[in-house]
């Protein structure tokens, strides 16, 4: 399939280096100020090259990659909230030119998903975002393939960063600045770690079940969130002399109602993953309980997720 | 422990279980025995944990007793009207047990008004407590509580434990309720 890559970050950057391996060419790649376009395949080096010597991934202005031949769109830019701009704009447009999109994005279909399904559902093309939940994990191809009318909760640890923090806090005695600041020397939280912290980032994931689970309606405004800032490490330390410990876990009930919060759990809870580990447990009719777990994050991990959904789709 | 309080069976000798809290004073323990012994209660053992502390600050003592189940109540009344703090009685279970973790300026916010909110507004009694100063912090502590509630009551307790930790502006960290998602 050929393939147009939109966002040049960790995920973006991994797809198209990846793509060959699955089988695809990347006939488009674009940032947020230039981009290169090629019907018979970009040369992804020197795309590489060109970003790191000017900034941006090629001369062409980024619309001709929307406006290029290809199959999928792989929309991978920074998630935002609201509007989802742009990446909302660049799913619209590759729909109403009848083509495949894939979703890395959790924006779109966080936010405005009703809006996304109602276009993908008078296009040709088809819509998909496994990588908008869990990374690496297979979390909405899991729930598609039990069928979601046989999944009626699901849980789970969504933010590597939050969860790193929590279980260094824990193992550690440190306390909640002192982790975060070694998280960012790590790489494993980003200069801003606003998002990741205060909840945000696994509200807009468990909004993406909530709609996957329910058929649709949630946004953000939708889920009841709280952070993990306000944890001090005497509260962790509480827990610990209990047996117990704290996660921030994400929830979609069978009622509908979706939370993020700080919860606790006890050590040996299969949700009481370590590091950046994430995990989503799927409450099922007929099939128990279902734990996934894996990486949730990272270039490759991510691009996985990506590469695995664009095997999915129906040939054009 | 105890058990059988039913009308049915009201003349019948059984026996009782009272959790009463009294303060730590010479004289407190008689005063709390009186009433049982005056209303037909025969005392069977009494155990005076002087160690530890409810979270009022006061001393847990239990009462197992053997008395009708009329008596029984009698007796409760008796007690509450001496000024007795009666905090669980009888048939009364406490089946369900959570344990949640408050942070924040707990001593400032008046923990004791806090905690007999938290009973006060549900079914629940808080049967264990624990407090650490969040260090180099200042007014900033933590607790974790462990609530017994009636059967079926525990979401109306964490409830209520939200309700009066948002008033106060203290943080809650919830047990995760696996059933209930």
């Amino acid at each position: 399939m050929r393939l147009a890559v939109m966002g040049a970050g960790a995920v973006g950057r991994s797809v198209v280096e990846l793509a060959g391996e699955y089988g695809h060419d990347v006939t488009a790649f674009a940032d947020s100020t230039g981009a290169i376009v090629d019907a018979n395949g970009i040369d992804a080096d020197a795309a590489f090259a060109h970003k790191e010597r000017v900034g941006s991934v090629g001369e062409d202005d980024p619309s001709a990659a929307l406006g290029a031949e290809y199959d999928c769109l792989v929309e991978a830019t920074p998630t935002t909230l609201g509007d989802a701009h742009p990446g909302f704009e660049h799913v619209e447009a590759a729909l109403e030119r009848g083509r495949h999109v894939v979703l890395a994005n959790k924006g779109p279909v966080a936010e405005r998903y009703d809006d996304v399904m109602a276009l993908a559902s008078s296009s040709a093309g088809d819509v998909r975002f496994e990588a908008t939940v869990g990374g690496a994990i297979p979390v909405i191809a899991t729930i598609e393939g039990m069928d979601p009318s046989h999944v009626t909760a699901a849980r789970g640890v969504l933010n590597g960063t939050a969860n790193f923090v929590l279980s260094r806090m824990a193992a550690e005695g440190l306390g909640y600045e002192h982790v975060l600041a070694e998280a960012q020397d790590l790489g494993v939280a980003e200069a801003d770690p606003t998002f990741d912290v205060d909840g945000t980032d696994a509200a807009l994931k468990c909004a993406i079940l909530a709609n996957v689970l329910h058929g649709g309606g949630y946004s953000l405004a939708d889920v009841d969130v709280q952070g993990i800032a306000d944890v001090p490490s005497s509260a962790l330390d509480l827990a610990a002399e209990d047996g117990r410990t704290v996660r921030l876990i994400g929830e979609v009930t069978e009622s509908g109602d979706v939370r993020v919060g700080p919860r606790l759990v006890t050590e040996h809870d299969t949700l009481a993953v370590t590091g950046t580990q994430n995990i989503v447990q799927l409450e099922t009719t007929n099939a128990g309980r279902l734990n996934i777990s894996g990486r949730g994050a990272g270039g490759p991990e991510t691009a996985s997720a990506v590469l695995a959904d664009v095997g999915r789709l129906p040939e054009r | 422990m105890s058990d059988g309080t039913s009308d049915g069976d009201a003349d019948e000798r059984q026996a009782h279980t009272v959790r009463l809290e009294l303060v730590d004073e010479p004289g407190e323990l008689l005063k709390a025995l009186h009433p049982i012994a005056e209303n037909g209660g025969n005392l069977l053992s009494v155990f005076h944990e002087r160690g530890s502390l409810t979270p009022r600050g006061r001393i847990p003592v239990e009462v197992d007793l053997e008395c009708t189940a009329r008596q029984f109540r009698t007796v409760v009344e008796s007690l509450r009207d001496a000024g007795v703090n009666v905090i669980q009685a009888g048939t009364e279970h406490y089946g369900e047990e959570v344990t949640v973790l408050l942070s924040g300026p707990l001593v400032s916010t008046d923990l004791s008004d806090t905690l007999s909110q938290i009973e006060a507004c549900t079914s629940a009694s808080v049967v264990d407590f624990s407090m650490t100063d969040e260090p180099g912090v200042d007014d900033v502590a933590s607790a974790r509580l462990r609530l017994a509630a009636t059967e079926g009551s525990t979401d109306a307790a964490l409830d209520c434990v939200r309700d009066v930790a948002d008033e106060k502006e203290l943080h809650v960290v919830e047990p995760l309720v696996e059933g209930s998602a």
